[in-house]
This record gives C-alpha cells, structure tokens and sequence, in this order.
C-alpha cells in the first residue's frame, strides 16, 4: 500500500469536483441552509420575541428529555433554556445528515464515473494498485461531506453562541458531546456508508444507477446516524464513546471488505467484471 | 513474434495455401529476447470467447502490430499484457515477469499505454491529465517531473495548450495528450491501441514517425490496429488476429514469402491463347487466368525481359506487365480467404480507402 499514490488519487478526485461548479454549488446550498440558515432564523426568532406563551409551551415540552440532557440544559429565562436546548439536541442529526447526504453523492459516481468516462482504463493499466485506488477514492468521497460539516459546524457554532450565548451567561458551544460526535461518531458512520456506496459503485454499469441505489442504501443508514447521533447527545459521555467505538469497530470490517470489490476488470467495465 | 520459419505453406500460383501453423515462439529455442510471451491464453466474458489460445510474443527493440477486425481480440491481448486482465487459462509473462499477479506492479510501471479512447480527465487541465500520470508512474512532484512533462507534450507539440480543461481540446489534441503520457516515464514497452484513430493524416503521419523513433531508442511497441496501411509503412513484425487467436505472425517479407513463395508477374492482354503461349516459356513454373490479365510464376524476376520479348514475337498483343509485390493487403485477404473468412471484413480498410496513397509492397523476407 503506498499512501502517496492513494493521495494522489484522492487529490486529483478533489480537484475534478473542484473544477465542476454543478456539484459544489448544491453542496455549498445546502450547507449554508441547515447550518446557517434555518438555526439562525429559529435561535434568533425565539431569543428575540420575548416572553410568549409559544415559547413558554416549548419550554415546558423540554420536560420530556431525559434526565441526563435536562441537566445540561443552560438558562434562566425559557427563552433561555429553549434555545439553549434547540441548538444542543435538535440541530445535532444535522450534522449526520448533511455529510452522509454529499458523501453518498461523490461516492456514488466515483467508480463507475471513470468507467463510463473511460478513465478506468488508464487507472487499469498504471501501476497504482487497487487498494491505493479504493483509498483514494475513499478518501476524495469522504472529504467533501466532512469539510462542509466542519466549515458548517464552525458558522453554526458562531450563531448558536452570539444568538443564544448571551441568554444563557456566555459562549457555551459546542458541548463536550458535541465534540465527540462531530469527531468520534460521525466518521465510522461516514466510513460505513461509504464502504457500502464504493461498493456499489464498483458493480452497477452507470451512474444514474450507482446514484438510485445509493440512496436506498444510505436512507436507512442516515436514519441509524440520525437516531444514534441524538442518542449520543442526549444521553451520557460514555454512551457516545461506546457508540462511536462500535461503529469504528462494523466500519473497519465493512472497509476491509469493500476494497475487494474493486478490481481492474471493473476499472475496465468488461462484462464479467461488473 | 510467432516465427514463420515454423510455418508450414505450399503456395500456389493461385493462392491456394495449405493451412498455416502459427507454433508458440514460448516453445522454440530462439536467442531473440521476447518481452512479451503469451502462449495458447484464453479469456472469456461471459459466453463470449474474446481470446481463445492467443500465441504471440514480441521482440524486444521492434514495433509489432497487432491486426485483425474489431472483435479480434487484441485490445483484450493488451490487457492481458499490462495485467489488467488475467488470462483464465494459458500464461502471460511480460519482461519475465507475471502481469496479473504479484509483478503486476513492476511491469505496468514499465508499460505505457494508449488506449483506443483516450481515457483523459475532462475536466482538468492537459498539464494535470500529464502530473497525474507522472505522480502514479512514480514519476514524483519535483522540477525533474516537471521538465519531463514539458518534454513529453513538447514531443507531440501539444507544450501550449497544457494549461486549457481537456474538455475544449479537439480530438487530435487529445490523442497526442494520450501519447504524451504514455511516454512520459520512459516505458520499456509502449502498448498503443488504434493510437491514430482520429487523427488528420498530418498528425498521424507524425504519430507514426515518432513510434519509429521509440524504437530506433530501444523501446519495443506493440500498437493494434485495423488500418492495413498503418501497418504496412511501419511493421517490422505483423501478427494477424481473429476471433482472439493467432492466424499469422511474422516480418511482413516472411509472411509474403509464405503465400508467394516464387517471383509473380502479372500480364494484361486480350488474347487468350497469348496466356497458352505464356505457360509454355522458360522459367514459368505457371499460370493463373483472370479474366484479361494472367499471374505467371516465375523462377527468378530476371526472366522479365525474355518473357516480354518471347510474347511480342508470337504476336500477344501485351498491355501490361507488371512485376507483383504482395501488399499487406493482398497479404490479409490472403490469409482470411485461406483460413475460410473472407467475409466479415468490413472493417479492415485497404490503404486506398484512407489517403488515397498507394499501397506499399511488403518486403522481401531476410
């Protein structure tokens, strides 16, 4: 396995989807949407309104959380403790979501996209082996998804603090759960679903095909991350490192197997090879 | 390369040929150093049978050609060479060294290749298609790779337009891009498959004096193709492919020499009994008739002179006599009408057919 040529893979992937502004400007939409957009219009609404009884009612609705993320919840005022709470807990599956949602778009194409542009053939025939190929591949899929939500995290970070910061004595995000998601939780399941993605992508014949059935793959795993992901930040510390350890655990193995998927017949696209 | 001289063939003035044995040059004892030996390989694809006992190797320092009709199997013989096919039964060793198994790395590293598309990333820039290629062929990311992609696309003087997205390149430009990287790490041996396709005859005429040139610096070329006149202006070893086996191997003047074993001349006149006459002259050994023009077969080209003269004093009125050079064309038709396929061939294209240039007599066998 020779990283330097893996790199070189993933770089020149990167570059590619640099260059196609029809794939980064959805992408960068959709970042700006559920990171920026639609928290900030929320956390300010409910910050700014003042005492009502919407608010109130919501407050109240906090009661049902568990125990656990009913003690972590900051504030005096409900306006307070609601936003407070709405930034912690209810943007939290965002986060998973967004990074799996572009992820799953880039790994979808990436096999069968040289194959059908015919650059599987040059990839065939160089002495890159395919292990260095699936890594890079790997790694130029998973990049885009994790960039967008660390850039989005750290916007979203900004407007939680200034907007609901001074409600609830200062600049509290992200969390100490936060952090082990965004870093511990998130990549295994990135890793998982892309293992899965790539593998498909190394089989079906076109793109449009990789794209339809990567999505009925990564839907009900974008479902697990959403789910565990709060899971995490709702319950304990320990919770997530356990979930987080698990999830590494399924996404080495998945890894590993998915790199046998890959092989230079497929790179080629003759029959017996797809 | 297959060797004729293992080749049995009773030519006749017709062109009636026993069957040709092609013997797997992996079996001979040769001191020629071979590159590439694939001997009685075999790939399918499903029902389909794209190689089926593929004998062929290739001599180190020469430009062989692999050609045969679309379907003949000899993209799927490149594959086999660079290991990105394996064969399911038969072997392949390429300097030595096992393509599809653990020296695949090696000998790729030493292949450079052209495939039939140019297989170049549109959306980057003709100098990043070159670094790409150059960081995966080891070549690295320093000055030294730099000046040698300069070279490589300076070579198929392409140097200018390095910076422009491959996109907007014509299909010429994108052609010369391909070969430039195919050399760009200096390869031991260069696979080029229909590496003119698509060319202005300009480009191509360049394309193919720069393949002589590799070869006049010790590179080996293997190059596939359909375009008989290609072949013919550069071969010096020919291996002619169909249904993914060897028909025939050899120099093209050792092929010829195998269907036209004796001197040939062809004589046009409208009298028949002038063709009688002829027969029975000196050192014809015999004569086909078709239709107005007859082909003599002759001891030795020498007889020319003697045999005109003989014509006009027994009053044949002669239009024509021209001595016969068999062309690659004449050679591949042969060989297909032998082996029972004339037909099908639509896509093997005589010389005329491209440039309107004449076709080139094959040499005559060392």
């Amino acid at each position: 396995m020779n990283w330097s040529r893996a790199l070189t893979v993933a770089r020149t992937d990167l570059k590619q989807l640099a260059q196609a502004r029809d794939f980064w400007l959805p992408m960068v939409i959709l970042g700006t949407l559920f990171f920026v957009v639609f928290p900030g219009i929320l956390l300010v609404t409910i910050t700014q309104i003042g005492q009502v009884d919407a608010i109130a009612n919501v407050s109240q609705t906090l009661e049902v959380l568990p125990a656990n993320a009913q003690e972590q919840i900051r504030g005096d005022t409900p306006q307070g403790r609601t936003g407070y709470a709405l930034a912690v807990f209810l943007f939290a599956p965002v986060a998973v979501v967004i990074p799996l949602t572009i992820s799953t778009a880039v790994g979808a194409a990436t096999i069968v996209g040289e194959r059908e542009k015919g650059t599987g053939e040059f990839l065939a025939h160089s002495p890159a082996g395919v292990q260095e190929i699936y890594i890079g591949k790997l790694i130029a899929s998973l990049l885009p998804g994790y960039v967008t939500t660390a850039v989005g995290f750290g916007v979203y970070s900004l407007i939680v603090n200034l907007t609901v910061g001074p409600e609830v004595g200062g600049w509290f995000f992200p969390t100490a759960q936060w952090w082990v998601m965004i870093l511990w939780v998130l990549p295994p399941f990135l890793a998982i679903c892309l293992s899965l993605v790539l593998r498909l992508s190394a089989r079906v014949t076109s793109t449009a095909a990789a794209q339809q059935a990567s999505g009925l793959i990564s839907l009900p795993l974008i479902m697990i991350a959403y789910s565990q992901s709060t899971g995490a930040l709702l319950g304990s510390g320990a919770i997530a490192i356990w979930l987080g350890g698990v999830a590494w655990v399924v996404a080495v193995f998945s890894l590993s197997r998915g790199v046998r998927s890959l092989t230079r017949s497929r790179l080629l696209g003759v029959a017996s090879g797809v | 390369m297959g060797r004729l001289d293992h080749v049995s063939a009773d030519a006749g003035i017709s062109g009636s040929v026993t069957p040709l044995r092609v013997v797997s040059p992996t079996r001979q004892i040769d001191e020629r150093e071979f590159v590439v030996e694939i001997a009685d390989a075999t790939r399918t694809f499903g029902p389909v049978k794209a190689i089926d006992g593929l004998d062929v190797s290739i001599e180190k320092g020469r430009i062989s050609v692999l050609l045969g009709p679309n379907g003949a199997g000899k993209t799927t013989a490149i594959r086999m060479i660079t290991g990105a096919l394996s064969p399911d039964t038969g072997t392949a060793r390429v300097f030595g060294l096992d393509p599809a198994g653990d020296d695949g790395h090696e000998v790729r590293r030493r292949c450079g290749v052209v495939s039939a598309k140019p297989s170049l990333y549109d959306r980057l820039s003709g100098w990043d298609n070159l670094r790409y290629a150059a960081e995966l062929y080891e070549l690295g990311r320093g000055a030294g790779a730099d000046n040698r992609i300069r070279e490589a696309a300076a070579m198929f003087g392409i140097e200018g337009s390095l910076d422009h997205q491959v996109g907007g390149y014509s299909t010429g430009m994108k052609t010369r891009l391909a070969l430039a990287r195919s050399v760009l790490h200096d390869p031991d041996l260069l696979l080029l498959d229909e590496p003119t396709s698509g060319l202005d005859p300009e480009s191509a005429f360049a394309v193919l004096e720069l393949i002589r040139k590799l070869t006049r610096d010790g590179q080996t070329v293997l190059m596939c193709t359909h375009l008989l006149l290609e072949a013919e202006g550069l071969a010096d070893e020919i291996v002619i492919m169909q249904k993914g086996t060897t028909l025939l191997a050899g120099t093209p003047g050792e092929l010829a020499s195998q269907y036209w074993p004796t001197p040939q001349v062809k004589v046009t006149s409208p009298s028949a009994e002038g063709f009688d006459l002829l027969a029975t002259l000196d050192g014809v050994h015999a004569v086909s008739i078709d239709g107005e023009t007859a082909t003599a077969d002759l001891d030795t080209l020498d007889r020319i002179p003697d045999l005109v003269a003989s014509l006009v004093a027994g009053g044949v009125p002669v239009q024509a006599i021209v001595p016969f050079s068999p062309t690659l064309e004449d050679l591949y038709f042969a060989v297909r009408r032998d082996r029972g396929d004339d037909h099908g061939s639509d896509d093997i294209r005589p010389p005329e057919a491209l440039s309107g240039r004449p076709a080139r007599a094959l040499p005559e066998a060392a």
